[in-house]
């Protein structure tokens, strides 16, 4: 665990860089974090960081196909607006544990 | 006369009906399944299938000598349900009434949600292993396999048996290694996963199993299609895997009805309570097996262990009081690794995977994160279990809760 100071707020992150306290999120802070991977925020990522938080606020467990069947972007948006691994990188970004597969 | 429903005649559903009647009074209760299959099938004995160890025999019985005599067994599939008025529509239109109901239908495979998937190749050069059909139909294409790529993939999270397609491999490994032609195979595990397995511990032995058997693995590999004339596979993220040999896990997807009555997920898998697998909304119906949306594997044993749990808790609410027990993800899978072996790994929702001995703490006779002979003939073993004790509801002497006795705490 560390601390890190991100859009002029002090966050928690692990240390893989995701944030330990979704409370601590904001939209400025999600869009440095963003900058430091080389993206640059629409309005089209936030609604997907706003649906994010919400499923995952409410205990749900995501999968790439539930945002890509969410009606905000279908996969391969997702792929694009968040390249490499999109559900892990938008996890990052929207201040939400890594997302663990339960096998 | 009171009912109770259940939905689904397969581990977990035949378990129930079983237990349920061995102590349920017949001039209170009685106990309705509904199926339209008249064949129940060891789905773990599929994996042996391709590669001519298990045949046809090997792994199927008729539905109705499973389940008790006192039981009704209506061969016909579930419509919609309807959890306001206790109430189940099937295909024919007959409607049935409860008091409790246990869904247990299972995961069936979808592969019309992937694009190329049912083309040309199709049971040419593409296959899947989790259905009898399809496993014998693999059978007889690895027999002509004679050099080239053998790629194994998975369409996505959550599949049964999570540990299957990594046994295909390795068994492929053994299979062409006796056949001589060992040299002539590359074998490819692609998976969406960003490694073999999810839990760390148990993916690191898991790696290098596979790194022995040179066996390559791509992770994080997401498809998006299938490209049939040119034989790859294509990712969302435009990468490509060629292959000679596909054998694929589709997509798993919970029974239509669950879509149909709005119950479930995107996938059509019921959100229960992880520990009572209650409906939260409706309390008087229980989701267990493959079915259910927790966060542990889809497996017999996980059906075997939360069947355990749920039997207890159903003679508690009969009776008005409170649910006793809370099912703690237990999971338990050998895995088979070729060359006679396999491994063994315990774990639930709190507890990953660790190294150690099972049943008993520190004699086994299983080893678990280990790779033993004696593991191997746990797994062949399981097939008689299953028939005669798992299905039929009869206590086995293990226990449904997850031990930490016998596991060494390692990271
Ligand atoms: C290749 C393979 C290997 C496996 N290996 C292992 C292993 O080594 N260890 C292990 O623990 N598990 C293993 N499994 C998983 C295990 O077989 C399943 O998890 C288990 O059978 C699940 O039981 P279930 O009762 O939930 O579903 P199932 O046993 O699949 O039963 C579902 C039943 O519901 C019926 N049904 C479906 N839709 C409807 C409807 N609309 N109306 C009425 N009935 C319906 C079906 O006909 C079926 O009979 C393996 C599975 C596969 C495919």
């Amino acid at each position: 665990m560390a601390e890190k100071i991100v859009a002029g707020r002090t966050i928690q992150v692990n240390e893989e860089g995701y944030m330990t306290n979704p409370s601590e999120w904001t939209r400025e802070i999600a869009a440095e974090l963003a900058k430091e991977e080389g993206i640059t925020l629409t309005d089209k990522h936030y609604a997907v960081l706003e649906f994010i938080r919400e499923k995952a606020l409410a205990g749900e467990t995501l999968t790439i196909r539930k945002i890509g069947t969410s009606g905000i972007v279908d996969m391969k948006e997702f792929y694009q607006l968040f390249p490499g691994g999109p559900l892990k990188l938008a996890s990052k970004l929207a201040g939400i544990p890594k997302p663990t597969s339960c096998v | 006369m009171k009912n109770i429903l259940i939905l689904g005649a397969g581990t977990a559903g035949s378990m129930m009906a079983n237990k349920l009647s061995r102590v349920l009074d017949k001039k209170e209760w009685k106990i309705t399944v509904v199926d339209p299959a008249s064949t129940h099938y060891y789905q773990p004995g599929f994996l042996f299938i391709p590669f001519g160890k298990y045949s046809r025999k090997d792994v199927v019985k008729p539905t109705e000598k499973l389940l008790p005599r006192s039981v009704e067994l209506i061969k016909s599939e579930v419509e919609t349900l309807f959890p306001g008025e206790n109430k189940v529509v099937l295909k024919d239109g007959k409607s049935l009434a409860y008091d409790y109901l246990i869904i247990a239908t299972g995961a069936r495979l979808a592969p019309e949600e992937t694009t190329g998937l049912l083309g040309p190749l199709w049971q040419k050069d593409i296959f899947e292993f989790y259905t009898l059909e399809g496993a014998l139909a693999l059978a007889d294409r690895l027999k002509n396999f004679n050099g080239g790529k053998l790629v194994m993939s998975i369409v996505d999270m959550p599949f049964k048996c999570p540990v299957a397609p990594i046994e295909f491999v390795c068994l492929a490994d053994d299979y062409f290694k006796k056949r001589g032609i060992r040299d002539k195979v590359e074998i490819y595990y692609v998976t969406p996963l960003s490694g073999a397995f999810t839990k760390p511990i148990a993916a690191r032995m898991l790696n290098q199993v596979m790194q022995e058997r040179n066996i390559h693995i791509i992770s994080d590999f997401y498809i998006e299609h299938i490209d049939n004339e040119n034989k790859k596979l294509v990712s969302y993220d435009e990468r490509e895997v060629p292959f000679d040999l596909l054998t694929i896990v589709p997509l798993n997807k919970g029974a239509d009805f669950v879509g149909r009555s709005k119950i479930g997920d995107e996938l059509n898998f019921i959100p229960v309570d992880k520990h009572t697998l209650q409906m939260p909304q409706y309390p008087n119906i229980f989701v267990l097996g493959d079915a259910a949306a927790i966060p542990t594997s889809k497996a017999g044993s996980v059906a075997h262990f939360a069947g355990e749990i749920l039997f207890e808790n159903i003679l508690h609410i009969i009776e008005g009081k409170a649910p006793a027990e809370k099912f703690d993800g237990h999971s338990n899978c050998y895995i088979e690794v070729g060359q006679g072996k396999a491994s063994l790994i315990d774990f639930n929702y709190d507890t990953e995977p660790l190294p150690g001995t099972y049943p008993v703490a520190g004699i086994g006779p299983f080893k678990l994160l280990d790779v033993t002979r004696i593991n191997h003939w746990g797994k062949l073993a399981f097939r008689w279990i299953y028939w005669y004790f798992l299905v039929k509801g009869r206590a086995l002497p293990v226990s449904a809760h997850m031990s930490m006795k016998g596991k060494k705490v390692v990271s």
